[in-house]
């Protein structure tokens, strides 16, 4: 299935703006202020829409460009080079490799990890799951249920246990029955609690101190997220050294744009997107398909 | 990153000094600012337009001459524009004349209905009420276990069982009524708008319920699509109001806003903190200023208020004054400023300290209060209101009943002393600088500067009236307790 027709269907604000400029024909003024309008909507932000927009102005004049599609064919160039070009595989090589997600609450870190340890664990690998979120109640018991689902092996402490420890513990868990994989949980926090980002990085430092290799930080980010994504993504990686973004609820009528401003400000790529609630629903992220998909018109009927 | 409206200004002040009053094209500029600073907040594009035009309109012509500059008078039109959209409606809770009162919560995923659920209960039952929560999240794995641990917490209890939501919701409504519940609160599993079948349940679930009250929960952090997402629940449930949560992180907010112009519905609430305390009603000039970057200083103000109780405040202050100070009133000092919340968020609100706050969580150790606390509590009544008498043999029994070491109490002491001394000057100072207090307190909705506060020194750490806090500087110049750094204190030079 492309990811297109995965995508939500609710897509008239943004589709009402770039028809708009389809239907024009010719390129003016309007032209212009339609795709900043629509590339707004899609979150992308106003001084990342105005560079894109600048980089196809140029190229229009310089090309000789002169209709619609050719515009907008541009524009799609202008962001996947924006976005092409990363490395998106997740790293392994540590034994055992950990995983770690990271992100503000409730963006889906924990399902996240359940469909990937799903995922990981169909793919013939052991995993562990370590339930490093000791702060929102129940946490614990909502990884355990994907832990099950998964058939992953799950350590976890106390409620208000020190995270770091739990991670500690499963690390070295790992380690001794020779698991391949730790997927480590954190508690959503955002990110302006100064202790908090301390209490992440201390995390991070302590999943790599024994047997174990942190390979990947994941940032978790929703798609409905605004600009505010940005600063996110920019204070995550300073405490915990991201690696990549994990874009979740794609499926909704958000666009997730934003992430387009935080590969190109701080070089992150996007590893993966969350497409749907089922175990199946997480996948590689494509970069075309998510341009074609941001540019999708749906006719209105 | 984001830099307040006032600051943005900077450059078309110098261009428009001279002119007696603002022209079209003058007017263009600031609005091309107020736009940046709009769209940067999550304003819907379309809110966006809308508010741009009006304020154009009332900008233009504007005369120069006055108090304020052109750029004070166009944020004063601007953070008029906002409160307008948000205040125009106020939400005002209402009871059930035949109870129980119900209560229906809907938002998408993660936007955080479950904590919030446990919130409000926790604020209806300061109402004096009897609250009772629903788990009709049967979605997301341990939703309903974390709304019962939260229900434990705060002592109200849950209902919920394995059927499905809209049973549940059912036979949680008659549970409440059978134990004699007077306010009944559902949480319900997230969901996507564009999600038929799930947007069709949570109809079912209303239609069950018939809420009094129907509240869409929206994170603060939401960028545009926020308005889609409201239209959508909007049509489908007729919701009454808004939650806006994660206020506490330095989103804008400005989702809230566009949702609140677009579906014509007001913010009840907002959630500012992960402990269920952190929740109050909203208040819309303060989101307003929130979204020019302006800080939240009236809540700041409303928080000492209702924790320092006015008389209390006012003998105290005057005590401090005359320099008869006692560690009894430090003490009552300490514990109004902690039940006001952990000094980080407080700062929070203080216009401009958002950005620096995240140095101070780390300068201030709240064990450090605790400690203090208990060194005075281990003292005689005699001690606390003249700690001089304080001699080798009372310290050691002191520092013995508070578990402290003799060096802490000679530091409190001295510095206590330190600050007694300091107030007396100021109180010297004459009936002035209470006036320049009471000013700051009466300037609703006007309050308007071009400069920020200045940035804390990182070194030296935060001042707060009363409680000199500086990590360096203990010395008997430092005129304040210090309740930063390293505890207990190397070796004081003692008596």
């Amino acid at each position: 299935m492309g990811l297109r027709s995965r995508l939500g269907r609710a897509r008239d604000a943004w589709s009402t703006h770039l028809a708009a400029v389809r239907v024009a024909g010719v390129v003016d003024d309007r032209t212009w202020e339609g795709l900043t309008n629509a590339l707004l909507l899609a979150d992308i932000g106003l001084p990342t829409t105005e560079a894109l927009l600048d980089g196809v102005r140029q190229r229009v004049g310089a090309e000789g460009v002169d209709d619609i599609e050719g515009v907008l064919g541009l524009l799609k160039e202008e962001i996947l080079d924006r976005l092409g070009g990363a490395d998106r595989s997740l790293a392994v090589g540590g034994q055992p490799s950990v995983w770690l997600f990271v992100g503000v609450n409730g963006v889906g870190k924990t399902t996240t990890i359940g469909k990937l340890g799903w995922r990981e664990a169909s793919a013939g690998r052991s995993v562990v799951f370590a339930a490093g979120d000791t702060f929102r109640a129940a946490a614990a018991d909502q990884l355990q249920v994907w832990a099950d689902r998964a058939g992953a092996t799950m350590v976890r402490g106390a409620e208000g246990a020190d995270p770091s420890s739990v991670v500690f513990d499963a690390v070295e868990h790992a380690a001794a029955r020779g698991a391949d994989l730790v997927l480590a949980d954190t508690a959503g926090r955002v990110h302006t609690r100064g202790n908090l980002m301390d209490e992440l990085a201390k995390v991070r430092r302590v999943a790599d101190k024994g047997a174990g290799t942190v390979t990947e930080t994941l940032l978790v980010i929703d798609s409905t997220t605004g600009q505010n994504g940005l600063i996110q993504a920019r204070e995550f990686a300073a405490a915990a050294d991201v690696t990549g973004i994990v874009l979740t609820k794609l499926d909704g009528s958000a666009r997730g744009g934003i992430v387009v401003a935080v590969q190109e400000d701080l070089g992150i790529p996007v590893k993966l997107i969350g497409v749907g609630e089922g175990t199946d629903d997480l996948v590689e992220f494509d970069p075309a398909d998510f341009v074609d998909a941001l540019f999708s018109v749906d006719v209105p009927a | 990153m984001f830099e307040g409206l006032s600051s943005r200004f900077e450059g078309i002040l110098r261009k428009v000094r001279g002119k007696g009053r603002l022209g079209p094209e003058d007017v263009e500029e600031f609005v091309a600012e107020v736009r940046v600073a709009l769209l940067e907040a999550d304003v819907h594009l379309d809110v966006v337009q809308t508010l741009l035009d009006r304020i154009r309109d009332r900008a233009v012509g504007v005369e120069v001459a006055g108090a304020l500059n052109p750029g004070q008078i166009v944020v004063k039109i601007v953070l008029e524009e906002l409160t307008a959209v948000l205040g125009g409606e106020t939400f005002r809770p209402a009871y059930a004349s035949k109870p129980p009162t119900v209560v229906l919560l809907a938002g998408l995923q993660g936007s955080g209905k479950t904590t919030t659920a446990a919130k409000l209960a926790r604020w209806y039952k300061g109402q004096g009420r009897n609250p009772m929560l629903i788990g009709a999240d049967l979605e997301r794995p341990a939703a309903v276990a974390q709304l019962r641990t939260l229900g434990d917490r705060i002592s109200v209890p849950v209902f919920s069982d394995s059927t499905d939501p809209v049973a549940v919701a059912r036979a949680g409504l008659a549970e409440a009524v059978r134990l004699g519940r007077d306010v009944v609160i559902c949480d319900t599993a997230g969901r996507l708008a564009i999600d038929e079948d799930l947007m069709a349940e949570v109809a079912e679930i209303s239609a069950a319920l018939q809420p009094h009250h129907t509240f869409l929960v929206v994170d603060a952090m939401t960028g545009q699509d926020a308005v889609t997402m409201a239209e959508a629940f909007h049509s489908r449930l007729g919701l009454d109001a808004l939650i806006i949560t994660k206020l506490d992180g330095d989103a804008r907010g400005g989702a809230a806003l566009s949702i609140t112009e677009v579906v014509g519905r007001p913010i009840a609430f907002a959630s500012t903190g992960e402990t269920v305390e952190d929740f109050e009603l909203f208040h819309p000039d303060r989101l307003a200023g929130r979204i020019l970057g302006m800080g939240d200083v009236e809540t700041l103000i409303e928080k000492a208020e209702e924790t320092f109780a006015a008389e209390e405040a006012e003998a105290a202050a005057a005590r401090m004054l005359a320099g008869t100070f006692t560690l009894d009133d430090f003490l009552e000092q300490l514990r109004a400023l902690r039940k006001m919340g952990s000094i980080s968020s407080i700062m929070e609100m203080v216009p401009g300290m958002a950005s620096q706050v995240r140095d101070l969580d780390e300068a201030v150790d709240e064990r450090r209060i605790d400690r203090i606390e208990g060194i005075i509590n281990s003292m005689t009544p005699a001690e606390r209101l003249d700690p001089d008498v304080i001699d080798g043999s009372r310290r050691a029994r002191i520092a013995a009943g508070s578990g402290t070491q003799v060096g802490e109490i000679n530091q409190l002491v001295k510095q206590f002393r330190e600050m007694r001394k300091m107030m007396k000057q100021m109180g010297g100072r004459g009936p002035g600088r209470r006036k320049a207090g009471r000013a700051k307190k009466k300037g609703r909705g006007g309050r308007v500067t071009a400069a920020g506060p200045a940035p804390i020194d990182k070194k030296k750490g935060l001042s707060l009236p009363g409680l000199g806090m500086s990590p360096d500087d203990q010395g008997p110049s430092s005129g304040g307790l210090d309740l930063t750094g390293n505890w207990p204190p190397g070796p004081t030079s003692g008596r």
